[in-house]
C-alpha cells in the first residue's frame, strides 16, 4: 500500500494545501481562499488536491495542519475559556501575583479565580514546602461549575513536575475528567512569570483548539479521508490531536516555522537563512540542522510576556507593497504598505502609489505590470532606493546570523522576486520552485520531537556522563511520542552555567527529533 | 524627601540595567516586586542622604545568589522583612531607613519593594554606583564599615545571623549558605549610622537611575539618538561602536568569565574591540589601546534603542555602542583600586581613568 500525506496551512488570506508521497515528492500543491469558519476552506483545499491528483482516498495515511486560529483568539481576546489560575510554591512567589503586567483587558477575563498554594521545588529538585493537598481539594470544590479550564504552575516544575501532576489528579478527582488541565512543565522553560503566562493563555484557548481540530477532521471525513491527523508546533515538529487539545499554545507560531522548514526541504538545505518576502514585511529566520533557531528572549504574545518555544524571527518593514516616499533627492522606505491592494495601488498596475515593486520594475530587476508607468523616473534615485532596500535585507540577515561566515540564503514568498541574485553575507542564493506554498510543505514534512530541560551539577569528571544521560532521555521521549526509533537524532543541545552560584549548577537542554514512524 | 511611584520605578529599572555594567541580574523581577508593593502599600519615601540624622540606623538590603534562580523562585516578599527584624534584635535598635547596596541590576529595585512593604524610607544612594560581583566590593567597606552583623533570609522563613572577621569571610560563608537555602536569598548587611552613610555612600544613585530611564524614554519619544543623550547626561564617553561577532564564556566558581569581540562600524570600521567580563564588564580594549577599565563603568547599549545589553544578552549580530563612565572618586583611591581594580580581576594593567585613556587618543 502507498502512503501519502496531506499538508495544510491556514493563513489569514489563503489556505494552502500540498500532497506528498511516501518519499516526500510533491504530487500536487494549491492555494484556496481562507474561509471564516476555516473548516470550509480546508474542505475545498483537500477536495481539489484529491481531484487533481487521482489518488485513492484510502492511501492518505497522514494529514497535518498548521493554523493560527489559536493566536488570533488570544490577540482578539475572543472565545476564551473560563480559567482558574493555580500557582504552587508558597511561601515563595507571593511578591509578584500571577498575571501582573498582563494587559488590563486580558487580565479582567483571566484573573477571576487565582490562587497561590503551598508546594513547589528548589533549583536542585528539593521540596520548598509540602504540597497543600487539602487546600487544593477545597479550591477544586469551590471551582465546580465556575470554570472549565485550569492552569497549574509550580515553582521549578521544569526540574521536578511532581506537584503539578499531583495537583492535576486532585482537580480531576473533584471536578471530573472533562475539566481541562494545563501544566506549565509541558509548556515552557525556567522563568516562572513567563511560563505561567503561557500556561494561562494555553488554558484559555482549549475550546478554540477543539473547534479547529474537530473542523479539520470533519473536512477530511467529508472528503472520505480517514487519515491520522497531526498538528504543527512552533518548533517544526508534530503533535497528536489529543496533545493539541491539551497544549494548543504550542501551535501559535507554527506559521513562520513551517515556512522555514518548507524552504529547507525544497532546497535540501539544513543550515540556511530563510528570507520570506511578503507584501508588508520580510521575515528572516535561521535553520539549524533543519529546525528553526529558537528565540532566546521572552516573546510577547497579545501583549503578554511568555517564554515558550518560538522561532527567532527578525521581521523588517519591507515587502512588495511597501510605500516609497520621495522628497527631492531624499526618500523614505515604508514602514507602511499597500498590503494586499498591491494589484490596484502600485504604479505599474495602474495605481497611484509608488511601491517597492515599482522600484524593482523600474530598474528592470523584475518584469511585472506595465513598466512604462515608471519609465519617467530618475534612474539614479531609483538605484539609490533599491540599494537601500537590499541593504535593509542584508543588515537583517547579518543580525540574525550566529557567526560571521557566509551562509546559504533561501528566498521564498511572493515578494522574493524583488531581491537580487547577489546578497552580501550569502554564500549562495536559492529560489526554490513551489516556494509559494513553503508553509504547507513545511507542515506536511514535520517530524516528531522530544525535549528535556534540567539543572545538573556538572564537574569536569562527570560532564560527559551527564550529557549522555540527558541525550538518552530526550531520545526516549521522542520515540515514545511516535518517532521511528531508527531515525531519531539529537538536534539541539545547550548547557548554560548559572551565574553567581558555586557548585557548577548548569541548565541542560536537549532536543531530539525523528521521522514519523510509518508503521 | 520625595515620593516614588510606579512611573519612577519603571525609569529606575532602565537606569539600573545601565549602571549594572552588563551584570547585576535583570531588574525585571525587582521592578515587578516594587510595583506590586507600591500598589498594595502606597508610594515610597525617598530620602536625600543629607536628611539623615547622624545617629539614625540605616541598613542596606540586597539579594544574594543566582538571578536565574530568582526569576523562577520569586521571593515571598517577606524575606527582607525577616532579615530586618532579626538584625534589629541583634543591634537592639530600630532601623530608620534602607538603601541599595548596589546601583546596578535587580538590587537597585529590591530595597524599594522592601521599603514599600515596611513603610521605611529609602536613602538616595548606594555602595557601588554600579554593579560588582562580591560583597566586599562596596564603598562602605572602603570606609571601614563592617559587613557584619549581617542576616540572610529565605522565603521559607529561615534566617541566619553572620558575624565574620572581614568582608571576604562574609562573602565566602554567605555564598555557601545561599546554596543551602535554595540559591537565592535576601540579606540585611552593612548596618550603618547616618554619619557612616554620609561618609561612605555614593550619593543620589536612585535619582540618577531615574534620570537615565527618563532620558532614554524622552530621546525615543523625541526621535533623538538615546545613546548621545545619555552620554551627555552622564558625562560618559562613546568608546566603540560596532557589532558583536564572537562571544566566548566559561564558568569558574560561580562566575561566568568571558570575552566579547566587537567588530567596528561607522567611525570604528576596521577595528576590533575586546570586552572582558566576569558577570560584569570589566575591561574594554582594541588591538592597540585600552579604552576603559574597572572600576570605571563599561556598558554596552543597543545602538538603536539605547537600552543596555547584559553580558548574558550579548549575541552575534547585536549592534552595540560601548560606553565608559568615570567611577565615583571613592573607587579611584588606592584602596578602591586594590579591591576592584583591573589587577584584582586578573588583568595586568595599572588603573588609568577613562578620561585619561580617551584623551590619549582612544576617543575618536
Amino acid at each position: 500500500m502507498m502512503t501519502y500525506r496531506i499538508g495544510i496551512d491556514v493563513g489569514g488570506t489563503n489556505t494552502d494545501g500540498v500532497l506528498l508521497d511516501r518519499e516526500m515528492n510533491v504530487i500536487h500543491s494549491l492555494k484556496t481562499p481562507t474561509t471564516t469558519d476555516v473548516e470550509t476552506g480546508i474542505y475545498h483545499a483537500v477536495h481539489q488536491l484529491m481531484k487533481a491528483s487521482h489518488i485513492d482516498k484510502e492511501d492518505i495515511a497522514f494529514a497535518m495542519l498548521g493554523t493560527t486560529q489559536c493566536t488570533n483568539a488570544i490577540v482578539e481576546r475572543k472565545k476564551l475559556n473560563k480559567v482558574a489560575v493555580i500557582r504552587i510554591g508558597a511561601p515563595a512567589g507571593m511578591a509578584i501575583m500571577p498575571l501582573t503586567g498582563v494587559p488590563e483587558d486580558l487580565r479582567s477575563i483571566l484573573d477571576n479565580h487565582t490562587y497561590i498554594v503551598e508546594g513547589g521545588h528548589e533549583f536542585n529538585g528539593d521540596v520548598i514546602s509540602a504540597l497543600n493537598e487539602t487546600e487544593l481539594k477545597d479550591i477544586a470544590e469551590d471551582l465546580k461549575g465556575k470554570v472549565d479550564s485550569i492552569a497549574i504552575t509550580s515553582i521549578f516544575s521544569p526540574v521536578n513536575k511532581d506537584h503539578e501532576s499531583r495537583a492535576e489528579e486532585i482537580f480531576r478527582d473533584v471536578m471530573g475528567d472533562d475539566i481541562a488541565v494545563s501544566l506549565s512543565s509541558e509548556v515552557g522553560s525556567i522563568g516562572l512569570l513567563e511560563r505561567e503566562n503561557a500556561t494561562i493563555l494555553n488554558a484559555a484557548i482549549i475550546d478554540v483548539a477543539k473547534t479547529t481540530a474537530d473542523g479539520f477532521e470533519k473536512a477530511l471525513m467529508n472528503n472520505g479521508i480517514a487519515a491520522k491527523v497531526f498538528f504543527c508546533q512552533n518548533d517544526g515538529t508534530l503533535m497528536s490531536k489529543a496533545y493539541t487539545l491539551k497544549y494548543p499554545i504550542l501551535t501559535v507560531a507554527c506559521g513562520p516555522t513551517n515556512s522555514l522548514r518548507g524552504a529547507s526541504f525544497l532546497t535540501d538545505n539544513k543550515d540556511a537563512i530563510i528570507v520570506d518576502v511578503g507584501g508588508t514585511t520580510t521575515d528572516i529566520g535561521v535553520l539549524v540542522k533543519g529546525f528553526p533557531r529558537q528565540s532566546s528572549i521572552a516573546v510577547e504574545l497579545g501583549g503578554v510576556r511568555t517564554n515558550f518555544r518560538m522561532p527567532d524571527i527578525n521581521a523588517i518593514g519591507l515587502g512588495g507593497g511597501t510605500i516609497i516616499r520621495i522628497d527631492g533627492d531624499s526618500f523614505k522606505i515604508g514602514p507602511d504598505s499597500v498590503g494586499h491592494r498591491l494589484q490596484e495601488e502600485a504604479l505599474v498596475f495602474g495605481g497611484t502609489t509608488l511601491t517597492a515593486t515599482d522600484v524593482a520594475v523600474g530598474l528592470g530587476v523584475v518584469k511585472l505590470g506595465n513598466p512604462e508607468k515608471v519609465s519617467h523616473v530618475d534612474k539614479n534615485l531609483f538605484a539609490a532606493i533599491y540599494g537601500r532596500m537590499v541593504e535593509m535585507v542584508e543588515e537583517a540577515i547579518d543580525k540574525i546570523k550566529t557567526s560571521a561566515t557566509d551562509a546559504p540564503v533561501i528566498l521564498v514568498g511572493g515578494g522574493s522576486v524583488l531581491l537580487p541574485e547577489q546578497i552580501q553575507g550569502a554564500s549562495y542564493v536559492l529560489r526554490p520552485e513551489n516556494g509559494g506554498v513553503a508553509n504547507a510543505i513545511g507542515s506536511a514534512i514535520s517530524q516528531i520531537s522530544g525535549e528535556i530541560e534540567k539543572i545538573y551539577s556538572i564537574s569536569k569528571d562527570n560532564r560527559q556522563e551527564i550529557l549522555d544521560k540527558a541525550k538518552q532521555l530526550a531520545l526516549t521521549e521522542t520515540i515514545e511520542a511516535g518517532a521511528d526509533s531508527n531515525k531519531v537524532e539529537i538536534v539541539d543541545m545547550e548547557s548554560i552555567p548559572l551565574a553567581y552560584l558555586p557548585g557548577n549548577a548548569t541548565r541542560v537542554k536537549v532536543k531530539a527529533a525523528g521521522d514519523l514512524a510509518l508503521g | 524627601m520625595r515620593l516614588i511611584g510606579k512611573e519612577e520605578v519603571e525609569n529606575i529599572a532602565i537606569g539600573a540595567a545601565l549602571l549594572g555594567t552588563g551584570g547585576g541580574g535583570d531588574p525585571y523581577i525587582g521592578k515587578m516586586m516594587a510595583i506590586q508593593a507600591i500598589e498594595k502599600y502606597g508610594p515610597i519615601r525617598l530620602l536625600d542622604i543629607t536628611e539623615l540624622a547622624d545617629d539614625d540606623v540605616v541598613v542596606p538590603s540586597a539579594m544574594m545568589g543566582a538571578p536565574t534562580v530568582m526569576v523562577e523562585k520569586i521571593p515571598s516578599g517577606e524575606e527582607a522583612l525577616v532579615s530586618f527584624k532579626a538584625l534589629e534584635q541583634v543591634l537592639n535598635k530600630e532601623i530608620k531607613a534602607t538603601m541599595p547596596i548596589e546601583a546596578g541590576g535587580v538590587n537597585s529595585l529590591l530595597p524599594l519593594a522592601l521599603a514599600a512593604r515596611m513603610g521605611l524610607p529609602v536613602v538616595d544612594g548606594d555602595g557601588m554606583g554600579r554593579a560588582f560581583p562580591e560583597l566586599q566590593m562596596v564603598t562602605f567597606y572602603l570606609n571601614g564599615v563592617s559587613t557584619t552583623p549581617m542576616v540572610l533570609s529565605d522565603e521559607k522563613g529561615n534566617s541566619m545571623v553572620i558575624n565574620t572577621v572581614n568582608g571576604e569571610w562574609a562573602e565566602k560563608i554567605a555564598r555557601s549558605a545561599t546554596m543551602v537555602m535554595g540559591g537565592s536569598v535576601m540579606n540585611a548587611i552593612y548596618p550603618m549610622t547616618g554619619r557612616q552613610v554620609k561618609d561612605a555612600s555614593i550619593y543620589n544613585t536612585l535619582t540618577l537611575e531615574e534620570k537615565i530611564g527618563r532620558t532614554i524614554k524622552e530621546a525615543k519619544a523625541g526621535k533623538r539618538n538615546p545613546v548621545d543623550d545619555v552620554l551627555q547626561m552622564l558625562g560618559g564617553f562613546k568608546l566603540f561602536t560596532g557589532k558583536i561577532t564572537d562571544i566566548e564564556r566559561q564558568t569558574d566558581g560561580g562566575f561566568v568569565r568571558g570575552t566579547a569581540i566587537i567588530e567596528g562600524l561607522d567611525k570604528n570600521k576596521g577595528e576590533h574591540c575586546y570586552l572582558a567580563f566576569q558577570n560584569e564588564n570589566l575591561l574594554a580594549k582594541t588591538d592597540t589601546d585600552v579604552l576603559c577599565m574597572t572600576p570605571d563603568l563599561i556598558t554596552v547599549l543597543d545602538t538603536e534603542t539605547g537600552l543596555p545589553i547584559t553580558t548574558e544578552g550579548l549575541r552575534y549580530g547585536a549592534r552595540g555602542t560601548v560606553i565608559g563612565i568615570p567611577a565615583d572618586e571613592k573607587w579611584r583611591t588606592q584602596k578602591g583600586i586594590d579591591i576592584a581594580g583591573p589587577r584584582y580581576f586578573g588583568y595586568d594593567y595599572d588603573f588609568t581613568p577613562v578620561e585619561t585613556l580617551q584623551a590619549k587618543g582612544g576617543n575618536k
